[in-house]
């Protein structure tokens, strides 16, 4: 069996990376802060696809978190950043939380669409809401940490990047912790067999709700990242390209490795942000051929490069977040 | 004393077809009563019944003299009814260990999100059952790769994980080897026996039935045909002609 990473180990990679940023140049700190902050996000994906279940709506929870800590900051002035995380998770979480329990019960092509057609509601309120800024949206100050306002653009990029890194990279280690508990084991179950999981007392719309809820908390703390990153806010946080790009990244990553969305995550952007650099009219056409190449070369998306394991390989042939999948008869 | 089973003018109709017909039965704790019947006679309607997947349109369904008859199969297996499926119901990409720790995650007031499925305890009790069927040396095999006769035992482990007051097992020796049918029942009373479950068991195999059956019942067409100890039953002229004649 595979040796796992002990979790103060992956503390200390998490703390490595931080301090990494020291270095780094400043035009890849926002990249790395904007592939931590969608790395967050596919991670929900995938610990939700994990129950058999895909959501193409994560864009709700990411516009929740996003405008309910775009309004609290604007309201109350409330800047500081880890507090915003923290906000951001909450409004993702609450409405994860109301959400999860009514649609666990659909599966399938089913769940993908309600959890799509939730998000593109949202969109439209949003859209029409005069009082949130509608199609234009709004803007919101630069944001702070514990007291400290940071002017310069360098050290505002890197405070950015090491809380975004911090936190998915935290969020990255409870989710491994997750899928090795007999809960994780639990929703593999699920998406194997879900009356057969009844059956045996269990309850499978629970087990769903729950991994929705953790999708749902990441998603909203995204939210928050994308806000403070950008420091504008609009509808289309909620737009259905924008789920989509995440799952993108949780298609490219598979499912056999937590570290392994972090880097998709980060391949997508550097591949993007060339591509729109050399090629600016045709940069869809490199990314297109990039994901092709994943794909094709890369089945099992990006972890298994380094997950050869043979129960991981077996789990991951019937896992929905691999190309492969849709080969399988 | 209160029968672990109790059914009373249990009815279940499929549009034209009548799945049961004002079926009335009871069950004795420690009973081994074993159900057979042609196909579509209704055997496995009653168990999706008893068992919470099909509720009855009519009549009451008693576990331990409660009335289970409206709750679903999550509910019915906590408060103690198990079974096992005719086609074994596994995770099978999951290992055999994996599947009985699945089965005991079931078990307590809830699952952990932190503790490690593989922690010990919750090994060790996958073990153990595991090994009551002497298939300990297969847990860490994928379930994929294991013969059906061995994924037929792994289903009646996972049944039995809850210590079930009554214990369903649907065909337990379809599939299995003719040569291996006795030595595969063997394996499952053994099994089953330290936690003393009453075990209902539908069967197409009379010598089965004859050798490890208590008590008989034959349905037919919703209904039961006879009532009694094996070889009262499988001697029962209509029996005779409209079960066991059918079956051979």
């Amino acid at each position: 069996m595979r040796k796992e990473l002990h979790p103060l180990v992956m503390i200390v990679l998490v703390a490595a990376v931080t301090l990494f940023g020291r270095v780094l140049p400043t035009w890849t700190l926002s990249l790395a802060t904007v592939a931590a902050s969608n790395a967050l996000i596919a991670l929900g994906i995938v610990v939700l696809a994990r129950t058999g279940n895909v959501s193409f709506g994560q864009g709700l929870f990411f516009a929740a978190g996003g405008y309910g800590v775009a309004l609290i900051a604007n309201t109350w002035g409330l800047t500081d950043a880890a507090a915003q995380v923290i906000i951001g998770a909450a409004c993702g979480g609450l409405l994860g939380l109301v959400i999860g329990p009514l649609i666990a019960r659909y599966s399938g092509i089913f769940f993908g669409m309600l959890t799509l057609a939730l998000s593109m509601v949202f969109y439209g309120a949003l859209m029409k809401s005069t009082a949130l800024g509608g199609s234009d949206g709004f803007n919101v100050g630069r944001p702070s940490l514990f007291g400290m306002s940071f002017t310069d653009p360098r050290e505002a990029d890197f405070m950015l990047y090491a809380v975004s890194v911090i936190v998915t990279g935290f969020a990255g280690i409870a989710a491994t912790i997750l899928f090795r508990s007999e809960f994780g084991l639990a929703s593999l179950a699920v998406r194997e067999n879900n009356l057969r999981v009844e059956y045996l007392g269990l309850s499978a719309n629970r087990i769903i709700s729950i991994n929705f809820l953790i999708a749902a908390i990441f998603a909203g703390a995204s939210g928050a990242f994308a806000l403070m990153a950008q420091r504008h806010i609009d509808p289309q946080f909620a737009y259905w390209t924008t789920s989509g790009e995440f799952v993108f990244v949780a298609v490219l990553a598979g499912n056999q490795s937590v570290a392994a969305v972090f880097v998709a995550s980060m391949a997508l952007e550097l591949v993007r942000s060339f591509s729109n650099l050399y090629l600016p009219n045709t940069w869809q056409l490199v990314l297109g051929v990039f994901l092709l190449g994943v794909i094709l070369f890369l089945p099992r998306g990006i972890g298994s490069l380094w997950i050869r394991n043979g129960r991981r390989r077996r789990i991951s042939t019937t896992a929905p977040l691999t190309a492969e999948r849709g080969a399988t008869p | 004393m209160i029968p672990v089973l109790s059914v009373r003018g249990l009815e279940k109709r499929f549009g034209a077809v009548v799945a049961a017909d004002a079926l009335t039965l009871d069950i004795p704790a420690g009973q081994r009563l074993s159900l057979i019947g042609a196909n579509g006679a209704g055997k496995t309607t009653f168990v999706n019944m008893v068992t919470g997947y099909l509720k009855p349109d009519r009549g009451s369904i008693l576990l331990d003299g409660t009335d289970i008859g409206k709750h679903a199969p999550r509910r019915v297996a906590q408060l103690g009814i198990s079974r096992s499926f005719q086609i074994p119901q596994l995770f099978v990409e999951l290992s055999a260990a994996e599947n009985l720790a699945v089965a005991v995650s079931g078990i307590g007031p809830r699952m952990s999100l932190r503790a490690p499925a593989e922690a010990q305890g919750r090994r060790g009790k996958s073990v153990e059952l595991l090994e009551r069927f002497g298939l300990a040396d297969l847990a860490d095999r994928p379930v994929s790769e294991l013969a059906g006769g061995v994924r037929k035992l792994i289903d009646i482990a996972m049944a039995l994980v809850r210590r079930p007051r009554l214990l369903l097992l649907d065909e337990p020796t379809s599939g299995v080897s003719a040569e291996e049918k006795f030595a595969t029942m063997d394996r499952v009373i053994h099994a089953v026996a330290p936690d003393a479950a009453t075990i209902v068991f539908v069967e197409h195999d009379m010598e089965i039935v004859s050798r490890y059956a208590d008590r008989v019942v034959a349905f037919y067409q919703g209904r039961i045909l006879a009532d009694g100890v094996p070889a009262e039953v499988l001697n029962n002229q209509e029996v005779r002609r409209y079960v066991t004649g059918g079956l051979r």
